[in-house]
């Protein structure tokens, strides 16, 4: 295969690697002023990417691309259908989260014209992660989105929360990609590849079986899963909201995606030493999650716990097995990353006295001053919750279907308890906003924020409650191909 | 869809209320959707109701099975499908019957953000008719729990002094038995490969014939779904949020709360426990019959010792609930009969009941029984009104209230001598905390300077009171009206369980 036919297989990754290289130089020139065109310019790469993708969806087989290597005979690029599905909504949720942080960019003196940049090549990493037929690829991904996510956490350099959460996630991080290519190594030493054919083909030993779970450690510590989501409250804490907004969007349902799509691969006939495993992790981020968040007061940190939580509910699907819970983890990742995305566009997009609210308590009475946005926000919330007939409930309907399946009923009903529980801070935000007396009136919002939040919540409610078919053939599509 | 549309019309006409008085206020602003949303809820309810009967005129009591249905594909096995029986119609008017009353009271009563009152009602009285029009699962289920949402904030924004605790704890509560109903649905929906309410009621694999739940499995989806509908009911002894919740409710969501959402538990049995599960509801009859009698006596005791009149009510009717569940479990005609009759009774009775308590409510603000006494000298009209709910309340022969509780309890002697000799002690109890709560409110002299300047009904309550009481009494002369109806579904039920005739 030439290079022009490998580089059009990998047309979405190819955009943004390109609009990154020239974005940097145009940058370079241009300076700071220019970063709200760079911020418009790296939303359209985005959106060319993810409609690059569903192309590629629309194709309905795996694509592979750089398949000449004579280091990896499978290929290092394969897209099959469930990552190119994944892909989509990251390249998407990215571009949406990048097109909302204008106004809280500017108030946050964080207009420069690295930002836009760094977000397209962390959703390249994202991207290339997802693609990934071969381990070298998968790592190769996986430190792109890192680094440029560890960037953007400190992207404050005055706030020293912001550097401490930049500084906290690069350091747990790091300890993380070490495990993972500690892990990456004991599997090549023990099934001799690092194509996920290889290792898909490689007869079970105990030392596969080692590197396993270093690979899932490392994994889990991308998709805050616990007992490895010890760096989430406080780096959604401390890093700037919009970036959180990203953060808890596009690369979650990809680190989730790369989780699923690895373990049903390339250690797909492995199942038997993954399935437990994977159990546990969910278990514990349902509970943790759940439990977690009921004493904090940081909406930021709240909506920290909720994403643990709602990666261990994610996780049951993959606990499941592919063929019963391929399709539910993306239905539910897509309808979370949804959610999460309309509620962070309007909660963090508050401010009061030019500064972003933060506590609970910041939100008393929202339904007086923005009736729309507070109804919308409930919407959202939720679905986040899961209670019907907001969407959200469709995705823990699927990953509890999909649980049952797999004769997992022990995990579903901890998800059930961890449901209820969860309510108890997703009810406290309802609370605030609807039945405090308001607290000093907020500034006024940009229009764009009432625009997010709007599309989202009308989506998750009544669009997506009804034609929640559309999305469940798309995702069993997806998990078929 | 096919089908001809008017029970999703029902259905969601409140919502398109709702949708009109949500663009007012978000256009016009909270002052000029206040006054509008009165008008356009009040209408959208009367409208509603107005559906509502013409549904019912178009339904035939005499067919079998479900009718009026709307059907359309909705995603995987399950679909939108939408229909009624006699038992469902019945209670889909009770509904509609109650909200245009509900919305009348809240006006004068409800002051502060009325538009957003008036849309969490709209909002809920759609998902109630819902709940009873479903004839899916999952749709049930859809509407069942979202029915929480509405009702969590009418409670929440509008409630007394210790709203936070009740609200919380009605949701909460609620949602982890829901959850384990949910939990059994989606492992039946695994099996039979559909959530069609028709097909599950059969009991056999809609394409290889099977039989869809053997007895041993039967018992746990029965103890998932028994663990939703008991606290929905509310069973002893997880009958607490109700208490908390009717106290903290203003007085409307008191209403709807005592008259349709308890409904919900009862139906549930009906529709779902007994004819999907007909081998583990004969299981659990005596666990049924004790819970059934220890909540008939035990809330009956616990309501003669409340000093709250709303508290007092609440219990009594966990108590009337116990009757409910009796005449379910009594697997004959007459208990069944009893137990729909005795739904739609209380449904009246008690929604009576908690007016009555929000009348005095709305002039002094406290629901003290102490506070009040000797008001027949300055109420002559309440005060005869108050009688005649207590009185139904109590089941006296002339009320709808005799003919539910001597229908379970006729049923229940059929089935179990003992379950109806404790049932019938909770028939004194009753008397002895109704009457207690009557003489101390209502007779005496008046000693409590503050109630000197108390003003008798006006108008808008006496049109209320007084339509609420010709049902009391109407259908307590003239049962056969509700009879008729709902015969058709009670042998349906009967005849699933396989005990015609017995």
């Amino acid at each position: 295969m030439d290079f022009l036919a490998d580089i059009t297989n990998a047309a979405p990754e190819a955009i943004l690697a390109g609009f990154g290289l020239v974005g940097l130089l145009i940058g370079a020139i241009g300076g700071d002023r220019i970063s709200g065109l760079l911020r418009l310019l790296a939303v359209v790469a985005l959106g060319a990417a993810a409609a690059a993708s569903v192309l590629q969806f629309g194709r309905g087989e795996a694509i592979s691309a750089f398949a000449s290597d004579p280091l990896a005979p499978d290929g290092l690029y394969k897209a099959t259908m469930f990552t190119i599905f994944a892909k989509v909504v990251t390249y998407g949720m990215a571009a949406a989260a990048l097109l909302m942080s204008g106004g809280a960019l500017k108030v946050s003196q964080m207009e420069r014209y690295e930002y836009p940049l760094l977000v397209v090549f962390a959703s390249l990493g994202a991207g290339m992660m997802l693609s990934a037929n071969d381990l070298m690829t998968l790592y190769v991904g996986i430190e792109t989105l890192s680094l440029s996510s560890y960037v953007l956490a400190a992207f404050r350099r005055d706030s020293l929360k912001s550097a401490e959460a930049g500084l906290k996630y690069f350091v747990l991080g790091a300890l993380a990609s070490g495990l993972l290519l500690y892990g990456s190594s004991l599997v090549y030493g023990f099934t001799g590849g690092t194509g996920y054919a290889a290792i898909a083909a490689a007869p079970e030993s105990i030392g596969l079986t080692f590197g396993l779970v270093f690979v899932i450690c490392g994994l889990a510590f991308k998709a805050s899963a616990a007992p490895f989501h010890i760096w989430t409250p406080d780096v959604y804490e401390g890093a700037p909201a919009p970036v959180v907004a990203f953060f808890s969007t596009a690369p979650k349902i990809a680190a989730v995606g790369l989780l699923a799509h690895i373990l049903f691969t390339a250690f797909g006939p492995h199942a038997e030493s993954w399935q437990q495993i994977v159990a546990i992790i969910s278990v514990l981020s349902m509970l943790i999650g759940a439990f977690g968040a009921l004493l904090q007061n940081s909406i930021k940190r709240i909506l920290a716990y909720s994403s643990i939580s709602n990666v261990g509910f994610a996780l049951i699907g993959v606990a499941a097995g592919a063929k019963d819970g391929a399709a539910s983890v993306l239905v539910y990742m897509t309808l979370y990353v949804l959610a999460t995305l309309g509620m962070f566009g309007g909660i963090l997009a508050l401010r009061r006295g030019g500064k972003a609210i933060d506590q609970v308590s910041d939100l008393n009475g929202l339904v007086k001053s923005k009736p729309g946005i507070a109804l919308g926000l409930m919407v959202l919330i939720f679905s986040v919750a899961g209670i019907p007939p907001a969407a959200g409930f469709w995705g823990k309907l699927q990953v509890f279907a999909a649980g049952i399946q797999a004769d997992l009923l022990w995990l579903v009903l901890a998800g059930a308890l961890a449901s209820v529980v969860s309510l108890g801070y997703y009810l406290r935000l309802v609370w605030a906003m609807f039945m405090k007396p308001p607290g000093d009136a907020l500034d006024k919002t940009d229009a764009s924020v009432g625009l997010v939040v709007a599309v989202t919540s009308i989506a998750i409610f009544p669009v997506l409650t009804i034609f929640i078919q559309l999305l469940l053939d798309a995702a069993a599509r997806a998990a078929g191909g | 869809m096919t089908g001809p549309l008017i029970l999703t019309l029902t259905t969601f006409l409140p919502l398109a209320g709702a949708l009109v008085i949500f663009a007012l206020r978000i256009v016009g602003g909270a002052s000029m959707a206040g006054g509008a949303s009165k008008s356009i809820a009040l209408l959208t309810s009367v409208v509603t109701l107005g559906v509502s009967l013409m549904a019912l005129a178009q339904f035939d009591p005499g067919k079998v099975g479900y009718q009026l249905v709307d059907h359309a594909p909705w995603f995987g096995g399950s679909s939108y499908k939408m229909g009624v029986d006699g038992m469902a119609i019945a209670l889909v008017v009770l509904t509609t019957a109650l909200t245009p009353l509900c919305i009348l009271q809240s006006m004068k009563s409800i002051e502060d953000r009325l538009a957003e009152y008036m849309i969490c009602f709209l909002v809920l009285e759609a998902l109630m008719i819902g709940v009873f029009c479903a004839m899916d699962l999952i749709l049930f289920y859809v509407f069942f729990e979202g029915g929480l949402i509405p009702m969590f904030l009418i409670i929440g924004v509008w409630g007394g002094k210790n709203r936070l605790y009740a609200a919380f704890k009605f949701f909460l509560y609620t949602l982890l038995g829901s959850l384990l109903l949910l939990i059994a649905v989606i492992y039946m929906a695994a099996v039979a490969g559909t959530t069609d309410v028709p097909t599950l009621q059969e009991g056999l694999h809609p394409v290889t014939g099977a039989l869809l739940f053997p007895p041993e499995v039967q018992t746990w989806l029965w103890l998932a779904f028994f663990a939703s509908f008991a606290v929905k009911l509310p069973m002893w002894p997880v009958h607490t949020w109700l208490p908390d919740a009717h106290v903290e409710a203003p007085t409307a969501g008191s209403v709807v709360l005592a008259a349709v959402l308890l409904k919900m538990g009862g139906y549930g049995f009906l529709r779902f426990s007994l004819p999907i599960f007909p081998d583990a509801s004969l299981l659990f009859q005596p666990l049924m019959f004790a819970l059934s009698v220890i909540a008939i006596v035990y809330a009956s005791l616990v309501a003669f010792r409340q000093t709250d009149i709303k508290k007092l009510v609440a219990y009594s009717s966990v108590a009337h609930m116990g009757f409910v569940t009796l005449g379910i479990f009594a697997f004959n005609e007459a208990g069944i009969q009893g137990a729909i009759f005795q739904m739609i009774s209380h449904g009246i009775i008690s929604g009576a009941l908690f007016f009555c308590v929000g009348v005095i409510y709305d002039r002094m603000h406290t629901r003290e029984i102490s506070f009040y006494g000797g008001l027949v000298h300055r109420m002559p009209v309440y005060a005869a009104l108050f009688m005649l709910f207590s009185m139904a309340n109590v089941g006296l022969p002339g009320t709808s209230g005799f003919v539910g509780e001597i229908l379970t309890m006729v049923g229940g002697f059929q089935a179990s001598t003992w379950a109806a000799a404790g049932a019938a002690l909770g028939v004194i109890f009753s008397a002895v905390y109704m009457l207690t709560l009557y003489r101390r409110v209502v007779f005496g002299e008046m000693t409590n300077d503050k109630l000197m300047g108390i003003k008798d009904v006006t108008v808008l309550e006496f049109f209320i009171l007084g339509l609420l009481a010709i049902s009391a009494l109407g259908f307590g002369v003239f049962p056969g009206l509700v009879f008729d109806l709902t015969a058709g579904s009670t042998d349906e039920v009967l005849r699933m369980i396989g005990q015609v005739g017995q």
